[in-house]
């Protein structure tokens, strides 16, 4: 059907106009309250206090205390990033493809969707009653084998710690991203395989693999910044102490802890770039791999 | 095939308890308050706390109003996309991923730094107008949620054929939209407005930042504070998150034509 089945009356109302208006609203409002406030930032991460352009802020995150907040975020972005990856990856391989009773999906599919989102506050609050010094773990450690796993150098206000307590959502995140891939992989991909010989792992490693690496390295981008512009699990688990780089930025807004409010656009640039480079690879990859998964 | 089953059951099984032991330590946390007995005077204490029903009914509120602007924002403009603008909708996609690619502490620095409280429009100015900010800034943060459900709900109905039959009928646009589009896509609106309250009635950097009175400040500052409280807010916060996720696929079931 084509667009002009309309009756001839409305010929005389301007058509194109009146889509655009209605468009209008939204871009507006994108324009005011996602354009123009990131854009405001990166013109003011090039400016000195006087308003004059300078490259001298970007070259002024290179001070120790800068470097170690975004070593640590990424640190440990990537490595809730690759845990959340593993272990979401088999867990979704396992449910979808292990030949599990068919209530186990389903089951597996809600919790992941509750589960990643379950994250902030509350997701720091869990943790300590679960790993904390008294948490039920914790203590059911001591009293079952008699490991004292804080006196062992465990602390949940850690690397290891903060870790652990991202993979509770970064795991489920990963089940849901994965999983349309996983139902790509055609059955008659993996008999064609087997009848021209191909071991299990030869499957794996000469299709299976191929087809899925891009919807893999998509799905750990996603993870890495999804982890990397997190603050309110890291801030409530372990205030302000924990050197993150948005906990950084956070000191920074509230009372210009890095005593230079251009140094702080210029923060606030370098995550920018990092979320936007790893989530702009991520649409691009899943923009690829959404050919196989029809 | 017997012995491949093995494996699977115990990924999944590794998976369960991953995902539950902490929730059942929470939860055996939260009833610890009273010493040597299970209570559940940790939940007394906080749903008694005056605090906590001002800045859960705070944030409640914001939520409501984050999903009508939202819903306003995104359902013209999604039909619009589809039905008159295909050419646009590169643009108005790469604007409702951003929020996926700015971090929502960036989002909020910007605002404060754009519309502080002299500058051009010093939203930041009074309490009334920074709850306008906080909720847009909400609108943000859900935008990629709401307009991606929005606009599948859209794919399943023939908006084209629709509109045509609406307008011979002599239908304006607003009403085209409210009493035609609308309910067509309610499963996929409810489940966007449904994730959107999961998403902001506990958020804590942008209400933080803004000094705003709402839920996930309050939580964070009984977090500091206090032992027992902090095992029951984030039991109930499961629980809130729980119920959203369960209404959406409980307004899913009830339309079979449509896949979330």
């Amino acid at each position: 059907m084509s667009t002009t089945a309309l009756p001839a009356t409305a010929a005389r109302v301007k058509r194109i106009p009146w889509s655009w208006l209605g468009i209008l609203p939204f871009l507006i409002f994108s324009l005011l309250f996602l354009l123009l406030p990131a854009a405001n930032l990166i013109v003011g991460a090039f400016q000195d206090p006087s308003g004059n352009f300078t490259f001298q802020n970007i070259l002024n995150l290179a001070q120790p205390a800068i470097i170690r907040s975004y070593t640590l975020s990424l640190q440990i972005s990537a490595a809730s990033a690759l845990g959340g990856l593993v272990i979401g990856f088999f867990l979704a391989l396992a449910t979808i493809l292990g030949g599990l009773p068919r209530w186990v999906r389903p089951t597996l599919m809600t919790f992941s969707g509750v589960a990643s989102q379950f994250a902030g506050v509350p997701l720091a609050f869990a943790f300590m009653a679960t790993l904390g010094r008294t948490g039920l773990v914790t203590a059911l450690l001591f009293t079952l084998f008699d490991l004292n796993i804080y006196r062992g150098g465990f602390n949940l206000l850690s690397f290891l710690g903060l870790t652990l307590t991202y993979l509770y959502f970064q795991i489920p995140l990963m089940v849901l991203v994965v999983s349309p891939a996983l139902d790509g992989l055609k059955r008659e991909w993996r008999e064609a395989a087997s009848i021209l010989g191909a071991t299990g792992l030869q499957y794996w490693r000469m299709i299976a693999f191929p087809i899925l690496w891009p919807s893999l390295l998509g799905a750990f981008l996603l993870l890495f910044a999804n982890a990397f512009g997190a603050i309110a699990t890291a801030y409530a688990l372990t205030g302000s102490s924990f050197n993150l780089v948005t906990i950084l930025l956070y000191a920074q807004i509230r009372g210009d802890a890095l005593h230079d409010p251009n140094l702080g656009y210029a923060l606030a640039l370098g995550m920018i770039v990092i979320t936007g480079l790893s989530n702009g690879a991520y649409i691009w990859l899943a923009s690829r791999s959404a050919r196989w998964i029809r | 095939m017997k012995t491949t089953r093995f494996f699977p059951w115990l990924g999944f099984i590794v998976g369960a308890v991953y995902f539950l032991v902490p929730l059942i330590a929470t939860f055996e946390f939260s009833l610890r308050m009273q010493r040597g007995v299970y209570s559940f005077k940790a939940y007394q204490v906080v749903l008694a706390d005056p605090n906590f029903q001002a800045s859960f009914s705070y944030s409640a509120v914001i939520a409501l109003m984050t999903i009508i602007v939202g819903i306003a924002l995104v359902v013209p403009t999604a039909y619009l996309v589809q039905l008159k603008l295909p050419r646009l909708r590169p643009v108005v996609e790469f604007m409702t991923l951003l929020p996926l690619v700015v971090p929502a502490i960036v989002i909020v620095f910007g605002y404060l730094r754009m519309y502080n409280s002299s500058s051009w429009l010093p939203l930041t100015g009074s309490a009334r107008s920074t709850d306008l900010l906080l909720i847009f800034a909400y609108v943000t943060l859900a935008l990629p949620y709401m307009y991606r459900s929005v606009d599948t709900a859209l794919r399943t109905i023939d908006i084209r054929t629709l509109t045509e039959a609406a307008q011979s009928l002599g239908s304006s646009w607003p009403r085209i939209l409210i009493q035609v589009i609308l309910p067509n896509i309610r499963v996929g609106v409810l489940s966007g407005a449904f994730l959107t309250f999961a998403i902001v009635i506990g958020e804590f950097t942008m209400a933080s930042l803004l000094n705003r009175p709402a839920f996930g400040p309050y939580m964070q500052l009984i977090g500091a504070n206090r032992a027992y409280e902090p095992a029951a807010l984030a039991v109930i916060a499961f629980a809130i998150t729980w119920a959203c996720m369960g209404l959406i696929q409980l307004v899913a079931s009830f339309s079979p034509g449509q896949k979330r």
